[in-house]
C-alpha cells in the first residue's frame, strides 16, 4: 500500500513539509513566532517552559523540541534561543542536524535583541523556505508511517464505537507494516492487565507496568486521589463513572495487534514497527506533543464530547462516536462513528472509511483541524518551575 | 433501535443508547426492566441487584465498587459506584 510524501535526509517520510522554527524556552518565544509569522510555510510552537526547570523536566523539554525539529514533517529547522535559557539552541541544533535536515540557530542575546533576531531569523528562515518550496512528494509504502493514537472530551460512545473503529485502522497500519502509538497513561490504569498480556518481550512488558505504576504511586505519594481529575467534569456528565470504565473504553484505540514496545514520553519510535505504548498524561495537548515529539506524523483523535485539538506539524483527524456530537460540530469532526450507534453501521464499515481518509490526509489532504489552523502544543510536566 | 446496550454477558449494568424515563420499561435479553429514575443518554442502568461494596462490572472488566445497595433499574454513575484506583485518600 502507498502513500505520497517528503523524502528526508536520513530516508525517513514526512507527510507535511513545515519550516519549523522552534523556541528553546519561554523566553525566546515570542519572538520565534514573529519570526515565522513573517515566513509563508514557518511554523512555530509556544513553548512555555525551557528556563529554571530541574534536571528530569528540563530534559523533556529539550527532548520535546527536539524531536520536533527531528520529526519527519518537517523539512527545515531554525532554532531560536534567548541565550542564558536552560537549554542551548546550538546544542538543541546539532541534535537536530543529526537527520542531516537544514538547520539554523539565532541567539537573542548575541544577535543584539528582539528587532535584530527577527530580522536575521526571517532571512534564515525565507531561504530556507525556498529550499523547501521546490521538493515534491514521492512515493513510499506506507508502512513509513507512525500514527498516534489519541482519546479527548470521552463519553461511552467513545469505547463503543469511536475507539474501537480507531483500534481498526490502527490494526490495518500494524498489519501492514507501520506503526501506531497508544498514550495516556493514568488511562490505562484499571486496564493494564489486559494490555500487559499483549506484549511478547517480558523486558517491554515490565517496563509498561513500571510507566502505569509510577503514575498511579506519583499521584498517592502527593496526597492526591486520581478521582480528582479522572473522569473529568466533562467525562462524567457524559456517563463515564470511573478512571477505570475511562481506560477500558480507551484501550480499543489500539486495536488487536500485539505490543512491540513501550517508550517514555517523547521518546523516540524505534525503526522496528508495530504497535508501541507511550508514558503520556491524559491531557491531549500533552499527550499528541509526546507521539509526535516521538516521530508520529500523523494523529487520528476519537471525541466524544467533541474538541477542536489539533497539533502545530501533524495533522489531526477527529471522529466522534456520539451522533449529536457529529450534528453539534460540523467544522471539527472528520469522521461520523455514531452511525454505528445510530444506524447500526459496523466498526469494520467506518473503519475502511477512517484508513481510506488517512491515506488522502497523508497525502496532502487537510483534516478538518488543520485546515482552520489549530496548532495546540504542551509539554508534560513532573514538577514545578523553580 | 434497541435503546440499550449489553456490551458482555458479565456486565451487572447496561448503557442506555437515548434517555429513559423514570417508569420506563425495556427490554433486556428477554427480560423487562423499569428504570427507577431518569437516566440520561449514554448513562448505565443496574441489570442486576450490586450490594454495597460489590463489584461492578462493564466490558466484562471491573469498573468499580458500590457505594451503597444498587437495585435493578437504578441509575449507576458516581454517585453509587466509585474508582478502587488511584486512591490517594486511601493511602492515609
Amino acid at each position: 500500500m502507498k502513500i505520497k510524501a517528503f523524502r528526508r535526509e536520513n530516508g525517513r517520510y514526512g507527510i507535511r513539509n513545515h519550516l519549523l522554527v522552534m523556541p528553546t524556552s519561554v523566553c525566546a518565544a515570542d519572538t520565534a513566532a514573529r519570526i515565522a509569522a513573517q515566513v509563508p510555510g514557518a511554523v512555530s510552537i509556544p513553548n512555555q517552559h525551557g528556563c529554571c526547570q530541574i534536571s528530569s523536566d528540563l530534559l523533556l523539554t529539550q527532548k520535546t523540541i527536539v524531536g520536533f525539529g527531528r520529526n519527519a514533517n518537517v523539512g527545515a529547522v531554525l532554532v531560536v534561543g534567548l541565550g542564558c535559557d536552560g537549554i542551548q539552541a546550538e546544542a538543541a541544533a546539532a541534535e537536530v542536524a543529526e537527520t542531516g535536515k537544514p538547520v539554523e540557530h539565532v541567539v537573542i542575546q548575541e544577535t543584539g535583541g528582539t528587532l535584530k533576531t527577527i530580522s536575521r531569523g526571517v532571512e534564515l528562515a525565507a531561504s530556507m523556505a525556498r529550499k523547501l518550496s521546490t521538493q515534491v512528494r514521492e512515493e513510499c509504502d506506507i508502512s513509513e508511517l507512525i500514527m498516534g493514537l489519541e482519546c479527548g472530551g470521552s463519553d461511552p460512545t467513545s469505547g463503543l464505537a469511536s475507539n474501537p473503529t480507531i483500534g481498526y485502522a490502527s490494526t490495518k497500519l500494524v498489519d501492514n507494516g507501520g506503526s501506531s502509538i497508544l498514550s495516556e497513561t493514568t488511562e490505562v490504569i484499571g486496564a493494564e492487565h489486559l494490555l500487559a498480556a499483549r506484549f511478547a518481550d517480558p523486558l517491554q512488558r515490565e517496563k509498561f507496568l513500571r510507566l502505569v505504576k509510577a503514575v498511579e504511586d506519583r499521584a498517592i505519594s502527593m496526597g492526591e486521589d486520581l478521582r480528582s481529575g479522572q473522569p473529568t467534569p466533562g467525562n462524567k456528565a457524559g456517563g463515564l463513572s470511573t478512571i477505570e470504565e475511562k481506560s477500558l473504553g480507551c484501550m480499543y484505540k489500539a486495536g488487536t495487534s500485539p505490543f512491540t514496545g513501550a517508550l517514555d514520553y517523547a521518546e523516540e519510535v524505534p525503526d522496528a514497527h508495530g504497535l508501541y505504548f507511550m508514558d503520556t498524561p491524559g491531557q491531549d495537548i500533552d499527550s499528541i506533543t509526546g507521539m509526535v515529539a516521538g516521530g508520529a506524523q500523523l494523529v487520528i483523535f476519537s471525541t466524544g464530547r467533541g474538541t477542536p485539538t489539533g497539533c502545530p506539524i501533524a495533522p489531526v483527524i477527529k471522529i466522534t462516536g456520539n451522533p449529536e456530537t457529529f450534528e453539534k460540530m460540523p467544522d471539527n469532526i472528520d469522521i461520523n462513528a455514531g452511525r454505528i450507534i445510530s444506524e447500526g453501521a459496523t466498526v469494520a464499515e467506518i473503519g475502511e472509511e477512517l484508513f481510506e481518509m488517512m491515506i488522502e490526509v497523508c497525502n496532502g489532504s487537510m483534516p478538518k483541524a488543520e485546515s482552520l489552523g489549530h496548532k495546540e502544543f504542551g509539554i508534560y510536566k513532573l514538577t514545578g518551575t523553580f | 433501535m434497541n435503546p440499550i446496550l449489553h456490551v458482555n454477558e458479565k456486565d451487572n449494568m447496561v448503557t442506555c443508547l437515548r434517555p429513559v424515563a423514570k417508569g420506563e420499561s425495556v427490554e433486556v435479553e428477554g427480560r423487562t426492566i423499569t428504570a427507577a429514575a431518569d437516566i440520561p443518554v449514554f448513562h448505565k442502568m443496574a441489570i442486576a441487584e450490586i450490594k454495597a461494596g460489590g463489584l461492578c462490572y462493564k466490558y466484562g472488566e471491573v469498573i468499580g465498587d458500590a457505594t451503597e445497595d444498587i437495585h435493578v433499574g437504578d441509575h449507576v454513575h458516581v454517585h453509587n459506584i466509585e474508582s478502587t484506583r488511584g486512591r490517594g485518600d486511601k493511602q492515609h
